[in-house]
């Protein structure tokens, strides 16, 4: 395309128009930024790993002994307790090989003073209200009776739904109950072997805890019964 | 900017500028944990770590940060101090960090901390910059715990888990749910109004009106 002559000085004057206009170029070079910000990274980055280093220890140290206090709860104190791996379908008390044991499914198998055992304590997780709950539930397959119930997590209501953890009365009814356990509206539960009184207002929480240990004890009974066979064949 | 005391830097984000109640900044925290006294104050107390710890980096490394990425180096190190104070809550007050859940590394979304950094850290001496920091961080911490002051007494009873009331006592529970966090700072606000337009000499303010009344009145 031809440009015709008289046209060309008015372009060159916009173009250095424009060029005043627009922002200086940056005097930095792009290296140098780069530096600057890789340099911020890895510095961020070793005080978190050092953080890191320091702060685990503590952080599962408290998890374990939450875990320890919520499972001689739920077994009502027990002399002492294993944990068990479910893998499988079936309990193991060793951990598979290249698993990590932190990271498995566990149940955790408690004893009386005589070595006789009494019950599983069982970890189960399941939605909530509002987020996942986390418990954590006591279970004798003999009998099919629930022995206890701890909420290890959860984020309900405050003063509704976070009942299910903080009203005594509702914790105890997972004391006794057979499996499956089925909520009732409160008293109205009289001579009937599965029932759990739910709490008014806290419908939903309530479910869910009940239905979570349902759905737990119903996956997991097998592997249980056979465990509980093993043991009994082999003493 | 006006030249201004070390010791102005301090207090004047504690009252006059109080970064909940007059800037109205980091209403988030302020909303979402502030319906026990101890988790308000927590939250405050983990929110001015972060903010002395990244004031004083960036205001330490202001001369060798390129304008071109100096809002990215004061985020990176904000939320450094962010990951550093997660950790360090989880293992020295798991029950804190419980309660305050994921709101702790939402201190890295808090307009507060940038907010300091882009006006006063990237500009001043590190000395004056953690004094900023430090008096805003105390304002933020008396706001969340006078919201949750007010929020835990009405709604549980209780101050700092202490039972004030009788077993008669009747929470509002409201107070405690996520409107609570609205209303609690809304009865803070009117009632600082209130003082203010007391202070300015319209003696007949009632607390009430005080938002329609008496305020076009002495101009």
């Amino acid at each position: 395309m031809s440009v015709p002559g008289g046209h060309a000085p008015k372009s060159a004057s916009l173009s250095t128009e424009m060029a005043a206009d627009a922002p200086p170029p940056p005097d930095v070079r792009p290296s140098r930024l780069i530096l600057i910000l890789c340099s911020f990274g890895a510095a961020c980055g070793l005080a978190l790993a050092l953080a890191f280093e320091w702060t685990q220890p503590r952080i599962d140290a408290h998890q374990a002994m939450l875990t320890e206090a919520a499972v001689r709860e739920v077994l009502r104190g027990p002399d002492h307790f294993t944990p068990l791996y479910v893998s499988g379908g079936t309990l193991t008390a060793t951990a598979p090989a290249g698993a990590d044991p932190a990271k498995l499914d566990r149940v955790f198998v408690g004893y009386d003073q005589s070595g006789k055992a009494i019950g599983f304590a069982i970890p189960a997780s399941g939605p909530g209200f509002q987020d996942n709950l986390k418990l954590i539930f006591g279970y004798d397959p003999a009998t099919e009776q629930l022995i206890g119930m701890k909420l290890v997590d959860q984020r309900e209501t405050p003063g509704i739904g976070d009942r299910i953890e903080k009203d005594l009365a509702f914790v105890q009814e997972f004391a006794g109950p057979r499996a499956p356990i089925e909520g009732v509206k409160a008293g109205r539960g009289q001579g009937n072997a599965h029932a759990v009184d739910m709490i008014t207002g806290a419908t939903i929480s309530s479910r869910a805890v009940i239905a979570i240990i349902n759905k737990r004890v119903q996956a997991l009974a097998p592997a249980l019964q056979n465990y509980t066979q093993q043991q009994g064949g082999a003493r | 900017m006006t030249a201004t005391r070390a010791i102005e830097d301090f207090v004047d984000p504690i009252w006059r500028n109080n970064p909940t109640f007059v800037q109205m900044l980091g209403m988030c925290p302020t909303m979402a944990v502030t319906n026990t006294v101890i988790n308000g104050f927590s939250m405050g107390v983990t929110t001015t770590f972060v903010l002395v710890g990244s004031a004083f980096f960036v205001s330490l490394f202001r001369k060798s940060v390129p304008n071109e990425v100096r809002i990215t180096t004061s985020i990176l190190v904000i939320a450094a101090f962010t990951s550093l104070a997660d950790m360090f809550v989880a293992a020295l007050a798991p029950t804190i960090y419980k309660a305050l859940g994921a709101f702790i590394a939402l201190i890295v979304a808090n307009c507060v901390l940038l907010g300091r950094m882009e006006a006063f850290a990237q500009k001043r001496p590190v000395g004056r910059s953690v004094l900023d920091s430090l008096g805003t961080g105390i304002g933020f911490t008396l706001g969340l715990s006078c919201v949750s002051a007010v929020r835990e007494i009405l709604g549980n009873g209780t101050f700092a888990g202490i039972h004030l009331f009788g077993p008669h006592f009747q929470p509002m529970l409201i107070f405690m749910l996520p409107p609570g966090g609205f209303l609690a700072l809304g009865f803070w606000l009117l009632f600082l109004s209130y003082l203010k337009a007391r202070k300015k000499g319209h003696r007949r303010v009632r607390l009430w009106p005080v938002v329609v009344t008496r305020r076009k009145v002495a101009a």
